[in-house]
């Protein structure tokens, strides 16, 4: 009988402390948001970067670079006497979790402006949540046109980016491949999987038909894939002087490893989807000369803004020189501060307007304005890697 | 000679989904289950050997044999641990159990290194000769001999040893093994430390052939190598090669066609028919279910 009675004051004992724990963490919960809407001397920026998954090297990136950038605008005083506070989540490479990020950092954190996430999808992901929440995204590397103009071409009017777009990239490729490869009869092989492989690959074909280039052959992968031995000996059969890979670097490192493996020697070309320290790791040294890709700055542009900024990375970083996500999630960062001042506000609709008016704004990726669709108009930079070291090569203006 | 340069990357190919049937074959043989953590053992292999080459700079061959010996303790803790118990509940209960298996070994190694990609070093040389006007690597064809030689050295324990008898007599039937005197549960660790050694090899040389390795990369090609073992008759140790083997060239003569995105679909097409004409597989007889 007494262990029954126990039993029983036992699981009152636990129902009556569940409730009060519930209680509890509703009562502080509720203190927190208060106390995050109350306090006026800081401005909160979300951060939904890929800092896992697949493209963890682009997130976590643009999170060393928005870093530095909050880190400096601190020193320097914050946003008229406030202080940036980065709130970080990490979207794991994922769509559905860039979504509930995007709804943690709008809901339950109330940020002010989202920074990421670092590939169009992701990004795509988070812009029905910023139309809705009238909380500014800015995709500092998402480069599909998708991201600012949806499927049905009316503007997000709450998305942003840093960088140019697609078309922008696959028409410099073009132009790089006709005029400075000489190049006549290319071929395209590009990751169906993703949206921005495709629009790449895209404008690139237009642009090279156009300038009377042949395209002799188009492949495509699927990402994931490790083999692509019997892709690229067909390709090899139709004898292309120039082939464009548009894609990410986890791929592209393998085939350009197995294409030159198979006997493909000519120039190869890809998009800011190349940009990894993984990249050589991947394919070789040796496989990768004679490689070239479009992306948005280079650490070795003798430009004064750039080498102050790679300074003061590689002060923070252990010497590491700064790729073009560092440089991006730096941007970005500054963009919104200049925008939150001339909003002069941290209303989500006043700060999203001050964004859209931006025009010659001075930053390390280029003077940029923004375009009526959300799209900045910048310069792009041609990169070639040289024994494995990403050497410039051109810049190329709009 | 673009269709020789495409039967070797066929038989490439094939040759790694021939050494990760095996052990799925040899396990079904056994103990009539389908090991799903057989993809992952694979996975595991392929770390350990990027380990032995990347951080303890040991040639290919100790790291191979590393990883072999590191699977096979796996797979024998696996079996152990995971199915032992289980070797009387119904077929269902085992399967997931293995699904549950494969899931806890992906994600435990995700937890302790995080989900990026790391890049193998190339140990074996990237050099290429000509031959009849197709390049042929010098990675191929090691890859190719390794795996003749591990298979050569499988039928030569399961046909002219004792342990191999035992496992024939476990395979065909249980308990009159038993009776006969055979340990059964030792027969079936020594069948699961087999099996998990020759993923483990396959996962190095996957990795050297293919360059990067991660800690999901062993779903798919577990699941191909599945595909393969059903084709050539599911338990029946010449027929995972054979089925691997045909795997591997039909990928690729698919990709060859200029059809690269319908692969994977082929491999599955092929799955679907073999279930429904001849669920026995290339090499099996159309016998009937003991009962």
């Amino acid at each position: 009988m007494s262990s029954k009675k126990l039993k029983r004051y036992a699981s009152v004992f636990l129902a009556s402390s569940l409730v009060v724990g519930v209680l509890a963490g509703c009562g502080s919960k509720d203190e927190k948001s208060s106390s995050g809407k109350k306090s006026s001397d800081e401005i909160k920026i979300g951060l939904n970067l890929e800092l896992s998954g697949a493209v963890a090297s682009y997130g976590s990136g643009i999170s060393k670079g928005a870093k530095l950038a909050i880190d400096e605008i601190n020193k320097a005083g914050g946003i008229d006497g406030k202080k940036i506070v980065p709130v970080e989540i990490d979207n794991k490479s994922d769509a559905a979790e860039a979504t509930s990020a995007a709804i943690k950092l709008a809901t339950q954190e109330k940020v002010v402006a989202q920074v990421g996430s670092a590939t169009s999808g992701n990004t795509v992901a988070a812009v029905q949540i910023a139309n809705k929440y009238k909380m500014p995204v800015i995709g500092p590397s998402a480069t599909s046109e998708t991201v600012t103009v949806s499927e049905k071409g009316d503007l997000n009017e709450f998305a942003f980016r840093t960088c140019f777009i697609d078309p922008f990239q696959g028409q410099i490729a073009a132009n790089f491949a006709l005029d400075t490869i000489k190049a006549k009869n290319v071929a395209i092989f590009a990751d169906s999987a993703s949206d921005y492989a495709k629009g790449l690959a895209k404008s690139f074909k237009e642009t090279v038909e156009k300038n009377g280039g042949k395209v002799v052959a188009e492949e495509s992968y699927v990402a994931k894939d490790t083999d692509f031995k019997s892709t690229l000996t067909r390709l090899k059969s139709k004898k292309p002087d120039f082939i464009y890979i548009p894609g990410y670097y986890e791929e592209v490192g393998l085939i350009i490893k197995q294409a030159r493996a198979a006997g493909i020697d000519v120039p190869l070309m890809g998009g800011d989807g190349w940009d990894s320290p993984k990249m050589v790791e991947l394919a070789g040294n040796d496989a990768l000369n004679k490689t070239y890709f479009t992306n948005h700055y280079s650490a070795e542009d003798p430009d004064e803004k750039i080498q102050k900024f790679v300074e003061a990375f590689k002060a923070a970083n252990s010497d590491q020189a700064p790729d073009a996500f560092n440089a991006l999630g730096y941007d970005t960062v500054y963009w919104l501060k200049d925008a939150i001042e001339r909003a002069g506000s941290t209303d989500g609709e006043k700060i999203k307007d001050a964004l859209a008016d931006t025009k010659d704004l001075s930053l390390v990726t280029g003077n940029f304005s923004v375009d009526e669709k959300h799209n900045p108009v910048k310069t792009a930079t041609v990169l070639e890697f040289k024994d494995g070291k990403q050497v410039f090569n051109s810049k190329v203006n709009p | 000679m673009e269709w020789l340069q495409q039967l070797i990357n066929g038989i490439s190919l094939g040759s790694i989904y021939a050494l990760i049937a095996l052990g799925y074959t040899m396990v079904y043989g056994i103990i009539k289950l389908i090991n799903f953590a057989h993809g992952d053992v694979f996975m595991i292999g392929a770390f350990i050997g990027f380990l032995a080459i990347a951080r303890w700079d040991l040639g290919f061959f100790p790291a191979l044999l590393l990883a072999m010996v590191v699977c096979a303790i796996l797979g024998v803790l696996i079996e152990r641990i995971a199915y032992k118990r289980l070797r009387n509940a119904t077929r269902i209960a085992a399967l997931i159990t293995a699904i549950g298996v494969s899931l806890l070994i992906e994600y435990t190694t995700i937890f302790f290194r995080g989900a990026q990609p790391e890049a193998y070093p190339d140990v074996i040389s990237n050099k290429t000769f000509n031959f009849l006007g197709a390049q042929i690597s010098m990675q191929s064809i090691m890859i190719l001999s390794v795996s003749i030689v591990l298979m050569l050295i499988l039928q030569f324990i399961v046909h002219k040893t004792k342990i191999g008898k035992a496992m024939r007599a476990v395979s065909y039937d249980v308990e009159a093994a038993r009776l006969m005197g055979i340990n059964v549960d030792n027969t079936i660790s020594v069948t699961f430390a087999i099996g998990s050694a020759l993923a483990g090899a396959a996962g190095v040389i996957f990795g050297v052939y293919y360059t990067k390795i991660d800690p999901l990369m062993g779903i798919i090609p577990g699941v191909k190598a599945f595909v393969a073992a059903v084709l050539g008759g599911i338990g029946i140790i010449p027929g995972a090669v054979a089925g691997g083997m045909v795997l591997g060239v039909v990928e690729t003569v698919v990709s060859a066609l200029g059809f690269s995105l319908w692969r994977d679909a082929a491999a599955f097409v092929i799955l679907i028919l073999i279930l429904i004409f001849r669920p026995a597989g290339i090499f099996g007889k159309n016998t009937r279910e003991k009962v």
